[in-house]
């Protein structure tokens, strides 16, 4: 492997496998996700998608049920090891849910919030611009900027989700998880938000799971198949598109299932 | 028939207002022979004797302190356990628990108050020895103690319901932030908890200010306007039993102030019942749950 | 570069495996460490809170235990006891002198009583087990007493040849109050216990679960029943003796009932109960499926008869859980009692909801008032058989419910 190719992968995903108590949900996962690049992750439901976005900053821990195997290597480290803190890695791998969530608080805190509790800078003029970026680069900042102090649940859908992916780029991770985050929004706010994606992958390594394989043509690099729990096939969109190598993979582009 | 059902749910109106205006009847009485303004402002309350006096801000002050102490004691704990029972502890744990602190409030308070008088005052007035202060027998400082513990269960059970009501996405938020659980259950879950545990603390509230036989067990019958825990003071439903057990005429003042008292204890009530209701329904329409 | 560059300067204060888990881990945050410390205080914290309160709960039951289980003994001793027409007349010379301030008062008085019961004991003298005074009873259980020195002897002796002994207490079951701590008992305030809780559920029961079938099956979401429901929440929310103000305005002075009577307790603390049993039935009512009634009026059944013959069968384990809770906090509540006179001194048992009565809780804050050491023990005594009713009642609701918990 040169030097280049390895700088050019940000996680890689050896012999990955995961419990929910006997449910065996992810079969022997090996993957490479690239930097500064969109990844899809596409498949029936229930195949483990979100599962496996999950385990790629460790939100699975907070399930009691749950037993992972093998390693999630970041920047040459597996995230798994036991020198390495759970909070650390979601610090660095930033996560956005498929519902909205803001935190009932106001739009401000919202953005603010995680970076002063991780002391990435004080109150005050810092923190204010610190908000006024990530909103800047979440492309809300227009139209949120004349009502900083309202309450973050008072905007609409399509706000809210890009008010999340503001609070989760304040923390300024490497890595961003990105689960169905578009499918509880209206087709113009879904726009606005993969225009944003496109924009934030020059900065960011993104990993988004949709279950809209249009989403994914327009959007990702690389697209990724799962099948009951099986990484099926993994390569750039492109050809996962046009020329599966596998079966399930054409059967389920063309929307033979799932 | 449906008339009857009607009829049967009028009495519980019918109570109520009936609760008032017993009350109401013979406190207008008793404000017709001495006057509201000392009774609610008057430093000396004397009943039964020659000159006897109706004032009741002794009385009042007592009733704020023990009420006062019980509630720094049940509001901690009572959130603390909240807050493991709902964030903490697994499912089964919880499950054994809940019904533990429950048998807490299933006790009677005379128990609660023969166990105040017997063992909890006499070791304050032993402990506060060993550092030479003198503590009453009948200490502010027991009753109160002890009527925390008896509120922990009205605290720690809404607080539960309330805490576990708050979505679970917003946790999700919060730790895949990198929060630590700590900084989200104090920096998200308990502000969007908060007018339910604030309706539980009122509702502890009223229970404390109510609460009758662990101070005439424990507390003192003396009116005492002083900050000191460790004296014996008296409350509002002290000096209702007191006026009422006693061998005065029912028409005499000395019996009918326990009426005054007891509208003032209505009225003190009632709204804390009020405001508690009307946060846990703003709560609930908040956040969509009807469980609570 | 600057990553090693910052870090260098602190390496030196590190050991060398610790400079390892720097150097080589991108996830290392010396911050963190302090965050983590702060989650772990606060969560001992949540964990101290409530081993603080299941520890009380612990402490007190067992400081009830211990200052109560005494009570279930009496002492007794074996003397000589003569029955003749002189005994019967002036019990005191039915035993020998050196006793009559080890004996009972309370027993002695019994000796015409046994000996109308049993003719053949009449001149006769027989060695017989007879009860002692608290006194000497307390020194049996190791506790503080006060006997004069000339018949602490006499107690010692008797104890040395096995002729004074603890026996299971009878007496405590099956005697009324006493102002002799030895012959009390709690057996009136049972009595007069169930009598108030008697007419407390014929009151509260009926009335409660009109209400619910009211507010659940017949009643539109109007003004009248927002009216009731804000009522209901209210009237659980009064506290406890204002209720006694109202039994006492109302009930005795206006409507002339008896005072201290299982009547006017057992109405008073029907009102009280009202709202609980009418939020468990509500619960219970609410719980029955829709389809049920819908069933029902398929049948071309009327509303009432689809309620009785269809909902109320289903509900009924609801709501005979929520009546038993409540009647359980109903036995439990003093105050109001106290205000409306059921505190009196009551040696023999009401036989009827007129007579003056007192129940177990008025009997406990009566006994916890008494100087007597021996009352104490009974206090604790009459908490733990108090206690326990409550706890095999609440056990019993807690089974009803399970035994019949459908999931719909
Ligand atoms: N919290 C959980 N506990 C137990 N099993 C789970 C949990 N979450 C998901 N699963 C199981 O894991 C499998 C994958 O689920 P998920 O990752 O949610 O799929 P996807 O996101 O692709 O729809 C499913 O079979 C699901 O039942
Ligand atoms: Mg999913």
């Amino acid at each position: 492997m040169t030097n280049e190719i390895k700088d050019s992968i940000k996680v890689r995903i050896r012999d990955l496998n995961l419990y929910y108590g006997n449910n065996h949900a992810l079969h022997n996962i090996n993957m490479d996700l690239h930097k500064n690049k969109i990844t899809a992750l596409i498949g029936p439901s229930g195949c483990g998608k979100s599962t496996f976005l999950r385990c790629l900053n460790r939100m699975n821990d907070l399930i009691r049920s749950v037993k992972v195997d093998g390693q999630v290597i970041i920047d040459e480290k597996n995230i798994y090891d036991k020198d390495v803190d759970e909070v650390a890695v979601r610090k660095r791998v930033g996560m956005v849910f498929q519902q909205p969530n803001p935190f009932p608080k106001s739009i401000y805190e919202n953005v603010a919030y995680a970076p002063l509790k991780h002391g990435l800078i004080k109150k005050g003029h810092h923190c204010d611009d610190l908000v006024e970026k990530s909103l800047v680069q979440a492309g809300l900042w227009n139209e949120v900027k004349d009502k900083l102090k309202e309450p973050g649940t008072s905007l609409s859908g399509g706000q809210q989700q890009r008010l999340c992916i503001a609070r989760t780029i304040a923390v300024q991770p490497d890595v961003i998880l990105m689960d169905e985050p578009t499918s509880a929004l209206d087709p113009i706010s879904t726009e606005k938000i993969e225009a944003l994606m496109l924009e934030l992958k020059k900065k960011y390594t993104i990993i988004i799971v949709t279950h809209n394989m249009q989403q994914a043509g327009r959007i990702a690099d690389y697209t990724a198949f799962f099948h009951l729990g099986d990484l099926i096939e993994y390569d750039e969109t492109e050809t996962i598109f046009i020329n599966p190598s596998e079966k399930k993979t054409e059967d389920y582009i063309t929307g033979r299932y799932g | 028939m449906r008339f009857l059902l009607m009829s049967a749910a009028a009495v519980s109106i019918l109570t109520t207002f009936g609760v008032l205006f017993s009350i109401l009847f013979e406190a207008i009485e008793f404000f017709q022979m001495r006057s509201f303004w000392y009774f609610i402002s008057g430093i000396e309350w004397s009943p039964g004797v020659e000159d006897s006096k109706f004032g009741a801000l002794p009385i009042f002050s007592g009733t704020f302190i023990i009420t006062f102490i019980a509630l720094s004691v049940a509001l901690p704990i009572g959130l603390g356990s909240a807050i493991f029972m709902s964030e903490y502890a697994s499912f089964s744990l919880r499950d054994k628990l809940k019904p533990l602190l429950e048998i807490l409030a299933g006790i009677p308070t005379v128990v609660y108050g023969f166990f105040a008088a017997i063992t909890v005052a006499p070791a304050i007035v032993s402990f506060f020895e060993i550092f030479g202060i003198h503590a009453s027998f009948n200490s502010a400082l027991a009753s109160g103690i002890v009527m925390g513990i008896m509120i922990i269960p009205v605290i720690s059970s809404l607080s539960d319901d309330v805490i576990r009501a708050v979505p679970d996405s917003q946790r999700k938020a919060s730790l895949a932030l990198g929060m630590t659980k700590s900084e989200t259950i104090k920096a998200i879950v308990l502000p969007s908890a908060l007018p339910g545990i604030i309706s539980a603390t009122l509702l502890g509230l009223s229970k404390a200010l109510g609460e009758t036989m662990i101070v005439v067990m424990a507390a003192g019958m003396r009116p005492n306007l002083s900050w000191n825990m460790l004296e014996d003071m008296t409350t509002v439903t002290v000096r209702i039993v007191d006026a009422l057990v006693g061998d005065h005429e029912f028409d005499s003042p000395e019996t009918l102030s326990a009426f005054a008292l007891g509208l003032v204890l209505f009225a003190v009530t009632l709204v804390l019942n009020i405001v508690s209701v009307a946060l846990i329904r703003k709560f609930k329409e908040k956040y969509k749950v009807n469980t609570l | 570069m600057t990553y090693f560059k910052s870090e260098s300067s602190s390496v030196s204060k590190l050991s060398s495996s610790q400079k390892k888990i720097k150097t080589d881990n991108p996830f290392y945050d010396p911050s963190l460490q302090k965050r983590h410390a702060q989650a772990r205080r606060f969560k001992f914290l949540t964990v101290a809170s409530i081993i603080f309160a299941i520890s009380f709960l612990v402490f007190f039951l067992g400081d009830m235990i211990v200052k109560g289980l005494p009570a279930f003994q009496q002492s007794y001793m074996l003397i000589d006891v003569t029955y003749n027409e002189k005994t019967v007349d002036s019990t005191r010379k039915a035993i020998d002198k050196k006793y009559r301030r080890i004996v009972s008062r309370s027993w002695l008085r019994d000796i015409p009583a046994m000996v109308e019961q049993d003719p053949s004991l009449m001149n006769t003298t027989q060695a017989t087990w007879v009860l002692v005074n608290h006194q000497v009873d307390q020194y049996m259980k190791g506790h503080y007493y006060k006997i004069k020195n000339k018949y602490l002897n006499i107690v010692k002796e008797k104890q040395a040849v096995g002729e004074l002994e603890l026996r299971f207490n009878t007496i405590f079951f099956t005697h009324g109050d006493s102002k002799i701590p030895e012959n009390s008992g709690i057996k009136s305030a049972i009595i007069g216990s169930i009598l108030t809780l008697i007419v407390t559920m014929i009151i509260a029961f009926p009335l409660g679960v009109m209400t619910a079938v009211y507010l659940e099956e017949f009643a539109h979401d109007s003004y009248w029943t927002q009216l009731i429901e804000i009522n209901i929440n209210n009237l659980a929310a009064i506290p406890s003796i204002l209720f006694g103000l109202l039994g006492l305005a109302v009930f005795i002075n206006l409507f002339g009932m008896p005072r201290s009577s299982p009547l006017v307790g057992g109405l008073t603390l029907a009102l009280m109960t009202l709202p609980i049993i009418i939020v468990s039935a509500r619960a219970a009512l609410r719980s029955v499926p829709d389809s049920i009634r819908q069933a029902g009026y398929g049948l071309g059944l009327t509303k009432i008869q689809v309620v009785q013959d269809h909902v109320m069968p289903l509900a009924f384990p609801g709501i005979m859980t929520g009546s038993i809770i409540g009647l359980s906090q109903a036995m439990g509540e003093t105050a109001p009692l106290i205000i409306i006179g059921m505190i009196a001194f009551i040696p023999d048992s009401p036989s009827s909801i007129f007579q003056a009565a007192t129940v177990m809780p008025a009997q406990i804050f009566t006994w916890a008032g008494m100087p007597e050491r021996a009352y104490i023990e009974r206090t604790a005594a009459g908490i733990m058989v108090l206690l326990s009713i409550l706890i095999s009642l609440n056990a019993l609701a807690i089974y009803l419910r399970k035994k019949f918990e459908v999931n719909w």
